[in-house]
């Protein structure tokens, strides 16, 4: 082994199914020159079609590899000396990421609802309330860096998804965070409460990393590799070693908070209310699609072998999960916080076929649903569901400010039927109810968690789903039967950037809840992890 | 490929329902009720051709094939008689409440109310045809969605938090059965096909183990939420009367009735041998819920409230004599599902006029009514009649079939059960002495000054008629429930007890 530290092996490339992400990489790159060298009127459109453009061009490439014969031989898969896989759930997490990461994008777009600005400051470097700050909202100025911003954060995410190696690993969750870390703190409203959930955010993900980063020195130490293959080569013959079993808990313990899983959920509610709404949209479906994935790499391929060790545990983590989200969401007033809440039980909806770890290799009956492709099948439930959400969000509004008081929102239901009738579909299909893609998308999540033998959990589950139904049924009642008593909200006329995201997620959340079996089944074929053999 | 009658059948109410959303409102509730009778007159013509030229129109796809469902559509002869009760039911309701969200009634518009009746039995419709346990799951889940709407978009005061009751316990219900699905989905897995059809998961020869008892137990824990039981009944009460007449009618007359059609789908076809496990419970449960059905309806002074509970006591029969598991009981019980539909629908749409004019829902702010609206004290009679079962009427033969039906297996609970339908006659007729008979009075000369026009005569007679003629004449339900009867006799494996007396021999 030691023997190829002193080798040159040059890296083997393979540029077409890298291209996706090569692609966004660019586009990010490409948003800072624009930012440089093309003049401020036309900044804006320029930097929105140039995302665009990019994040299309990406998933127009992914479709193209989707058939390529590459992803179905480990050998021909080993790129950069195996520290990147592009495989099956690679391309599958990609699509997700790159296509939702388009909708969010589209959103940071609008600039119906504030007379012509965006969602974002003006100055972020001005002090909030300051003349400065008076001074550049009046000179109309705007941050199209969010841009770009965004654009790397999801390419951070591409490289975290097709990980297969701990820096790797490392360096995509930084590519990821950091831009994250300005785009909270960019509110356009309330700017204080934005800049302190930024700051929160930041030094409650840099501890997260540097956990994680420990946790990576740990396994370092125990394997003498980074790579994903060597590790599950290094678990095998050592149950037990607590250098191991350290390393694991501290990766586990950085990925769950990106995940934002109880106990490490504490910064969900606070970011996601104070941050931009369509950065709040972007981060609550880009992020949590990034991490598991990673998590779902890490903990399958490279770290499958101390399944029984790592199982139980995830389980508490995911009961755990499920609870506090649903109960603490119950009595939030606010309807970020509530989303923010739903997103952490979410999470932990996620996390009970993640421990079921239904695969061919765990015994799983073939031609059924996988933990993996049904993990899948939720994100893209999840995502529909909260980015629509967020969405209209946006749009409950009083004298130009955004409200997310509940108290506000009584009676939308009769003041405006057609935007709460959609908000309605993504609260049904957050909640699970039949005829939506989320309904589908929990079914065959417990039914993984049992097939794996956890049907004790996928009790849990439903228990804590009866639960979790209560969040939206509230919301529903105030929305719908309420009457409003004290200052109401009004939907703002939304301009064509929110439309479009609304439509293609009603669009999406009904029609994968009422014919869901080919994306399934395409699920199904990409959800095998690649481990090569013999990097 | 066939034309996809039953598919057509089901999707009628709800592409109507789209209809209806789009045009004017003013047009909106003629184009409902055409849509409804187009679904009326497209059922019988469908069960015509059927009977007629004996094609199979069982249809099936795919759906969801990594779980092992699929779309599949079939009628045995529990289904056709349930569907042809739901699509008469509809146009009544829709008929009697012609004027609902008109006024100041209720929050949203009639075109709202319209859309979601239709939803209703478009759900229902499914329900009752699919052959498939997850489809079945899916609809009988998504009938909670527009009935929730129409419990909390039109009626009394509170109806905002009775439509929050009705739509948790719902939910409630239905999540612990989604855990009986998963877990019959995984047995099915493990026992070699994964394939989620009734007819095949009945052929599965499950051992009998604490797992499928407790799947049994949700399963059934669901129905009788649905199909209230006690102690799982009280937000039956509340969610009618806080509804509108026409929407408790729907949801005793149809919804409910998937609590029951799921014990026997289910229950009985699945896992008959963890249904005669927990029988003595159950039939336990089923006595209190008749005897306390019927004493709460003597005690309570909300009509509304009335004849929910009247219908808390009839489902208990109707499980009883489910899990009596003779065929003459489960025949009775699903004629039963039949007659109480029409019986309670008629009911509660004819007290519901009364409550309209009088502006109160209390039974002592009526009296007298039979001197100036004959009519409606007459359909109110019938109708009361009907739902205690008086001969001549078709529940009187279904209550005789369950009790004779349950007398052969169990002969001390059907004795136990019999003064019930004493009660019956109590609560039924003390309400209409209460509310009909008697001197009139100064608020009933007051509100009460027309009798029944002819739309709300309309929305009743085609009830009032069914359970008339099938009172007299029941066999052609009765030949249609046989095969089905004998098929989950078969299933579960039971066979009727042997008479002991056999006599002119």
């Amino acid at each position: 082994m030691m023997l190829t530290l002193f080798e040159f092996i040059p890296p083997s490339l393979d540029y077409l199914l890298l291209a996706p992400f090569l692609v966004v990489l660019g586009t990010a790159c490409l948003g800072i020159l624009v930012e440089a060298f093309v003049p401020r009127k036309p900044r804006f459109i320029v930097q929105l079609v140039l995302a665009v453009l990019g994040l299309i061009m990406a998933l127009v490439l992914i479709v193209w590899n989707w058939g390529s014969p590459n992803l179905a031989d480990p050998w021909s898969d080993v790129i950069i000396s195996g520290t990147v896989m592009i495989d099956g759930p690679t391309m599958a997490f990609w699509a997700l990421l790159f296509g939702f990461g388009l909708l969010a994008i589209i959103l940071f777009a609008e600039r119906n609802l504030h007379a012509g600005a965006t969602s974002f400051t003006s100055s972020a470097a001005s002090v909030p309330g300051s003349n400065a700050e008076t001074e550049a909202a009046d000179a109309g100025l705007v941050h199209t860096e969010v841009f770009p911003l965004a654009i790397f954060a999801l390419s951070g995410a591409g490289l975290l998804v097709a990980a297969n190696d701990l820096l790797v690993l490392f360096i995509g969750l930084e590519i990821l965070s950091l831009p994250l870390y300005v785009m909270v703190g960019l509110a356009r409203h309330r700017r204080v409460v934005s800049q302190e959930a930024s700051l929160k955010y930041f030094l409650l993900g840099a501890m997260a990393s540097a956990i994680l980063l420990f946790g990576v020195a740990f396994l370092f130490g125990h394997t003498g590799s980074f790579d994903y293959a060597a590790l599950s080569r290094g678990v095998t013959f050592s149950f037990g070693d607590s250098l191991l079993l350290a390393g694991i808990a501290l990766i586990g313990v950085g990925l769950l908070f990106k995940i934002g899983a109880v106990p490490f959920h504490s910064w969900v509610p606070d970011v996601y209310q104070g941050a931009p709404t369509p950065v709040t949209a972007f981060m609550s479906v880009c992020t949590k699609t990034a991490a598991v994935a990673a998590f779902l790499r890490l903990f399958y391929a490279g770290l499958g072998g101390m399944r029984l060790t790592w199982q139980p545990v995830l389980a508490g983590v995911a009961i755990l999960t499920i609870l506090v989200g649903s109960i603490i969401a119950i009595n939030q007033m606010d309807i970020k916080r509530v989303l923010a809440y739903s997103a952490v039980s979410h999470a932990g909806f996620i996390l009970v076929p993640l421990v079921g770890a239904a695969t061919l290799t765990s015994g799983m009956m073939p031609g059924t649903a996988s933990s993996v492709a049904s993990i899948m099948f939720y994100l893209v439930a999840y995502g529909f569901a909260a980015l629509g959400a967020f969405a209209i969000v946006t749009l409950v509004r009083s004298q130009g400010r955004e409200v997310t008081d509940l108290a506000a929102w009584a009676g939308i239901g009769k003041r405006d039927p057609v935007i709460a009738v959609i908000f309605l579909i993504f609260l049904l299909s957050m909640a699970g109810i039949p005829l939506t893609a989320g309904f589908v998308g929990k079914y065959i999540a417990f039914v993984a968690a049992w097939q794996g033998g956890y049907w004790w959990l996928a009790m849990a589950g439903v228990l804590g789903a009866i639960i979790a139904v209560y969040i939206y049924v509230r919301v529903v009642q105030i929305m719908f039967f309420k009457d409003p008593d004290g200052p109401t909200a009004t939907i703002t006329q939304a301009g064509p950037a929110t439309w479009i995201v609304m439509i293609l997620c009603v669009i999406g959340t009904v029609a994968f809840g009422i014919v869901p079996g080919p994306l399934l089944d395409l699920l199904q074929s990409v959800s095998t992890f690649i481990l090569p053999a013999g990097s | 490929m066939m034309f996809p009658f039953l598919s057509v059948l089901a999707l009628i109410p709800a592409i109507t329902a789209i209809v209806v959303a789009l045009v004017k409102p003013t047009l909106s509730r003629y184009v409902g009720l055409v849509g409804a009778l187009i679904s009326l007159f497209y059922t019988i013509g469908v069960l015509v051709f059927v009977k007629v030229s004996s094609v199979l129109i069982a249809e099936s796809l795919p759906w969801l094939p990594a779980v092992g469902s699929a779309y599949s559509l079939n009628l045995d002869g529990m289904g056709v008689v349930m569907v042809a009760v739901t699509v008469l039911l509809v146009p009544a309701v829709l008929v009697a409440e012609w004027h609902t969200g008109m006024g100041e009634t209720g929050r949203y518009s009639s075109k709202t109310f319209v859309a979601l009746v239709l939803l209703v039995s478009s759900f229902s419709l499914f329900t009752f045809m699919t052959f498939d346990l997850l489809l079945f799951y899916v609809f009988f889940e998504a009938t909670l969605i527009p009935m929730y709407f129409l419990i909390g978009g039109w009626g009394g005061v509170k109806r905002g938090q009775a439509a929050a009751k009705f739509l948790l316990f719902g939910l409630a219900g239905g999540l612990i059965m989604l855990f009986g699905v998963i877990g019959t989905s995984v047995l099915s897995a493990r026992a070699g096909t994964l394939s989620l059809d009734f007819i095949h998961l009945g052929q599965l020869n499950l051992n009998q183990t604490w797992v499928t008892h407790m799947i049994f137990i949700c399963f059934f824990v669901a129905f009788a939420l649905k199909a209230p039981m006690v102690p799982a009944h009280i937000w039956l009460p509340d969610a009618a009367e806080e509804t509108t007449p026409g929407g408790a009618a729907l949801m005793v007359g149809i919804l409910d009735k998937l609590g029951t059609f799921g014990m026997i789908r289910i229950c009985i076809g699945i896992f008959p041998e963890e249904a005669q496990w927990a029988t003595p419970v159950i039939l336990i449960l089923a006595l209190i819920s008749i005897f306390y059905g019927a004493f709460a309806a003597i005690g309570s002074k909300n009509l509304m409230r009335l004849i929910a509970y009247t219908s808390i006591s009839h489902f208990g029969f109707m499980v009883m004599c489910i899990f009596a598991m003779t065929s003459q009981s489960i025949s009775g019980s699903i004629f039963y599902m039949v007659n109480h539909a029409l019986a309670t629908g008629a009911l509660y749409l004819v007290i519901g006029y009364m409550i309209a004019r009088r502006g109160s829902a209390n039974v002592n702010d009526f009296g007298g009514i039979i001197k100036v609206a004959p009519l409606a004290a007459g359909f109110t009679l019938v109708a009361g009649l009907a739902c205690c079962s008086l001969p001549g009427t078709s529940p009187f033969v279904s209550e005789f079939m369950a009790i004779a039906g349950t007398w052969s297996h169990y002969p001390v609970i059907a004795a136990i059960a019999i003064p019930g339908t004493v009660l019956a006659a109590v609560y039924i007729l003390w309400m209409y002495q209460r509310m009909m008979t008697g001197p009139v009075t100064e608020a009933t000369r007051k509100h009460i000054t027309t009798d029944l026009s002819w739309r709300e005569r309309l929305a009743l007679i085609p009830l009032v008629v069914a359970f008339l003629v099938l009172g007299f004449y029941p066999q052609p339900v009765l030949n249609e429930i046989a095969p089905t009867t004998e098929y989950y006799m078969t299933s579960a494996g039971v066979t009727d007890p042997e008479a002991k007396i056999e006599e002119g021999r």
